[in-house]
C-alpha cells in the first residue's frame, strides 16, 4: 500500500512539472492541480497510512484504541485541499482574464514585464 | 498576551470593516487610517511587553502545547510587528491620494489590511502549520491586489508572481508533511526539540531543502527570484512598495525562524548552501539593477541583492552577524517602500519611470532630490546613513568567520549598488530634460504622498545617527535567536489551564 501511493506521488509530481514546463497557459492550470494533488497525497502518506483504524476515543473509556489513526494529517489535508481549492479557482480566473488581455494562450507571449527598458 | 492577538484581530477588523463599507470612498479612507494607527498602537504596545518580559505567549483554545496552536513573539517577531505597523500606516497614508475611487470599490483597503493580517500572521505564530495558512492569507490577498487595476502589464506580472508563489506554497506543503511524518508535531517549539534529538539525515536534510526552496521563493533568493522584477513593477505605486517592503521580508523571516529555531541542531547542513545563495543572490540582483532603466525596475533588482545581505547574516550564524541581519531587514523595509513610495512621486510629477526620458528634476524640484537622496544612499551604504551600519556588522561578521570570498562579493556589490543609485540620481536629477525645458505634468505632489516619505526618510536619518539603540535590540533579538532553548522552554513549559473536560 505505502509503496502504491509512493510510486503514485511520484508520478503526479513528475505529470505536474511536466505540465508545468509546457507553454500553454491550459497545462500551467493541469500542472498546478497535479502538482497540489501530490502535495496532500504525501502529507497524507507522511503522516502514516492506517487502514480500518477509528481516529476517535470510545465512549466507553474515554480513550483513543490501541494503534489509532492519527487524525491531524487528515486534518492538514483538508486544511490544504480547501487552500488549494481557493487558490486554483483564483488562478484560473486569472489566467483567463490575463488570456483575454494578451491575446495568446503561449507562455511566450508573455514577455512585457520582462524586457529591459 | 491581549497585544498580540490584538495586531492579528484589529487588521482583520478593518479588512471587515473596509468590505462593508467599499462603496463609500470617505468612511472607506477614514477606517484604513484608523485601522492602520490602531494596529501601529498595538505593536508598539506589544513591542514594549516583549522587551520588558523576553516573551509573549498565547494558547489558543486553552490547548496546552504541543497540541494546541501557539501564537508567540519574541523581540525578533515583535520587532517585526512593529515595523509593520510603521509600514501600513505610511503606505495606508499614502494610499489617500495614489489609490483611485475606481480601485477603492474594488476593495483595495479591505485587500491591504488582509495582507497585514497575514504578514502579522505569520511573524508571530509558533506552528509550521499555521505559518503555512497564514503565507496563504497573504499570499492570496497579495495576487488579488497585484492584479487589481486589470492593465496588461499587471495581469501579465501577476500570473508569474501567482504560478511560481503556488509552486512554492506547494514545496512548503510537502515540506511540512515531511517533518510532521518524521517528528508527529507541528509545534515550532516541539519539532527543534526533537530534531536536536534525532539523527535521521535523511528525512531532516529532505524536509529542510523542501523549506529552503519554498522560503526561498518568498524571499526572492537565487535561484528562485526572477518572480520579484518581473511582477513587482506593474501595480500601483502604494501597492508595490507595500510588497517590496513586507512580501520579501517575510520570507527571510522564516529563512531566520527555520534555520535559528527548527534546525539549528542541524545548521551545518544548510550552511554553506547559504552562504553561496547569499553571495548569488547579491551579485545577481545587482547586476540585473545595473541593466535596466526603469525606476520600479532597478529598485526591484535591488530588493533581491539586499536579501543576499540579510541571509549572508543568517548563514555566517554568528552573533554580530545575526543582529547584522536583523539590523539589515528592519532598516530595509523602511528604506526600500520609501524608495517606491519616492519613485511613485517622481512617476507621477514626470509621467513616466523610464530615466531617459525624464531629468532636471534637481532644478525643478529640490526638496523630492533631497528626500530621494537620502534612502537611496542609505541603501548604498554610505555612512552615516543606516544602511551604512547593517552592511558593516555583517562584513565584520564575514571577516571574524573569515569568509574572505564572500565578503568581497559583499563588498563589490556595496559599490555596485552605489552605482545604479547614482545613475538614477544623475539621470532623473542631474542630466538635463531631454527637451530641455520643464517636464510636463510638474505639479506639486500633495501632503498626503509626501508625508509617509518624509517620516521614513527621516527614521532613516535617525537610525543612522543614533544607531545604538536599534542595534542594541538587534543585538537581544539575535542572542534570543541564538539560544533557543529559552524559546523551546518558554512554549513547552507545563502549562496551568483551566480543564473544561468531562472529569
Amino acid at each position: 500500500m505505502d509503496l502504491l501511493i509512493s510510486i503514485l506521488i511520484g508520478a503526479l509530481f513528475a505529470a505536474g512539472i511536466f505540465c508545468l514546463l509546457r507553454r500553454s497557459l491550459m497545462k500551467l492550470i493541469i500542472g498546478i492541480i497535479l502538482l497540489s494533488q501530490a502535495a496532500n497525497l504525501l502529507v497524507f502518506a507522511a503522516g502514516g497510512l492506517t487502514p480500518d483504524r477509528p481516529a476517535f476515543a470510545l465512549s466507553e473509556t474515554e480513550l483513543p484504541p490501541a494503534g489509532y489513526a492519527d487524525p491531524l494529517p487528515q486534518a492538514l489535508v483538508l486544511t490544504a485541499i480547501v487552500i488549494g481549492f481557493g487558490l486554483v479557482v483564483f488562478a484560473i480566473s486569472l489566467l483567463l482574464k490575463a488570456y483575454r488581455a494578451v491575446g495568446s494562450d503561449d507562455v511566450n507571449a508573455f514577455n512585457e514585464t520582462d524586457r529591459i527598458s | 498576551m491581549i497585544w498580540l492577538l490584538a495586531c492579528i484581530i484589529i487588521p482583520a477588523l478593518s479588512a471587515l470593516l473596509c468590505l462593508l463599507t467599499s462603496q463609500r470612498t470617505v468612511w472607506n479612507r477614514g477606517i484604513a487610517v484608523v485601522g492602520a494607527g490602531a494596529l501601529l498602537a498595538a505593536s508598539t504596545k506589544l513591542f514594549t511587553e516583549v522587551w520588558d518580559n523576553g516573551f509573549v505567549t498565547f494558547q489558543s483554545g486553552g490547548w496546552p502545547s504541543p497540541f494546541g496552536i501557539t501564537l508567540i513573539a519574541d523581540l525578533f517577531s515583535a520587532s517585526m510587528v512593529l515595523i509593520t505597523g510603521i509600514v501600513a500606516l505610511a503606505v495606508v497614508i499614502y494610499s489617500l491620494r495614489d489609490i483611485e475611487e475606481r480601485l477603492i470599490h474594488s476593495h483595495y483597503y479591505a485587500l491591504f489590511h488582509l495582507l497585514i493580517t497575514g504578514v502579522n500572521g505569520a511573524f508571530i505564530t509558533g506552528d509550521l502549520f499555521n505559518l503555512y495558512v497564514w503565507f496563504e492569507v497573504m499570499l492570496l490577498a497579495s495576487f488579488v491586489l497585484i492584479t487589481l487595476g486589470g492593465s496588461r502589464a499587471e495581469l501579465e506580472g501577476g500570473v508569474k508572481y501567482l504560478i511560481i508563489n503556488l509552486v512554492s506554497s506547494i514545496l512548503f506543503l510537502c515540506g511540512v508533511g515531511l517533518l510532521y511524518g518524521k517528528l508527529g508535531t507541528l509545534n515550532m517549539a516541539d519539532i527543534a526539540a526533537r530534531l536536536a534529538g534525532s539523527n535521521d539525515a535523511f528525512l531532516i536534510n529532505s524536509s529542510a531543502m523542501f523549506l529552503l526552496a519554498a522560503f526561498g521563493v518568498k524571499a526572492a533568493l537565487f535561484p528562485f527570484f526572477f518572480w520579484l522584477p518581473a511582477s513587482y513593477h506593474t501595480p500601483r505605486v502604494a501597492i508595490s512598495a507595500l510588497f517590496a517592503g513586507l512580501l520579501t521580508k517575510v520570507g527571510v523571516y522564516a529563512l531566520i525562524r527555520s534555520y535559528t529555531l527548527l534546525f539549528h541542531s542541524q545548521f551545518e547542513v544548510v550552511q554553506g548552501m547559504l552562504i553561496f545563495l547569499a553571495g548569488a543572490t547579491m551579485v545577481t540582483g545587482v547586476l540585473g539593477a545595473a541593466a535596466q532603466y526603469e525606476i520600479r525596475k532597478i529598485l526591484s533588482f535591488h530588493i533581491i541583492s539586499q536579501i543576499g545581505y540579510m541571509v549572508m547574516g543568517l548563514a555566517i550564524g554568528s552573533a554580530l552577524a545575526l543582529t547584522g541581519a536583523i539590523f539589515y531587514t528592519l532598516h530595509h523595509i523602511i528604506v526600500k517602500t520609501n524608495l517606491f513610495l519616492l519613485g511613485g512621486v517622481i512617476i507621477r510629477r514626470c509621467g513616466t519611470a523610464n530615466l531617459k526620458e525624464i531629468g532636471g528634476l534637481y532644478r525643478w524640484a529640490p526638496g523630492l532630490s533631497l528626500l530621494f537622496f537620502i534612502p537611496a544612499f542609505s541603501l548604498g551604504g554610505i555612512p552615516p546613513l543606516s544602511g551604512f551600519w547593517a552592511k558593516f556588522s555583517v562584513i565584520k561578521a564575514g571577516l571574524d568567520a573569515e569568509l574572505y570570498v564572500l565578503v568581497t562579493v559583499a563588498l563589490l556589490v556595496g559599490v555596485l549598488t552605489l552605482y545604479s543609485m547614482t545613475k538614477i540620481w544623475a539621470e532623473a536629477f542631474w542630466k538635463d530634460a531631454p527637451q530641455g525645458n520643464k517636464p510636463e505634468n510638474l505639479g506639486q505632489a500633495g501632503w498626503s504622498l509626501v508625508t509617509p516619505c518624509v517620516a521614513l526618510a527621516v527614521m532613516t536619518v535617525i537610525i543612522g545617527l543614533w544607531s545604538q539603540p536599534l542595534f542594541a535590540l538587534a543585538e537581544s533579538a539575535s542572542a534570543q535567536l541564538l539560544d533557543p532553548q529559552a524559546y523551546i522552554d518558554e512554549v513547552l513549559k507545563p502549562q496551568t489551564t483551566t480543564h473544561y473536560g468531562p472529569n
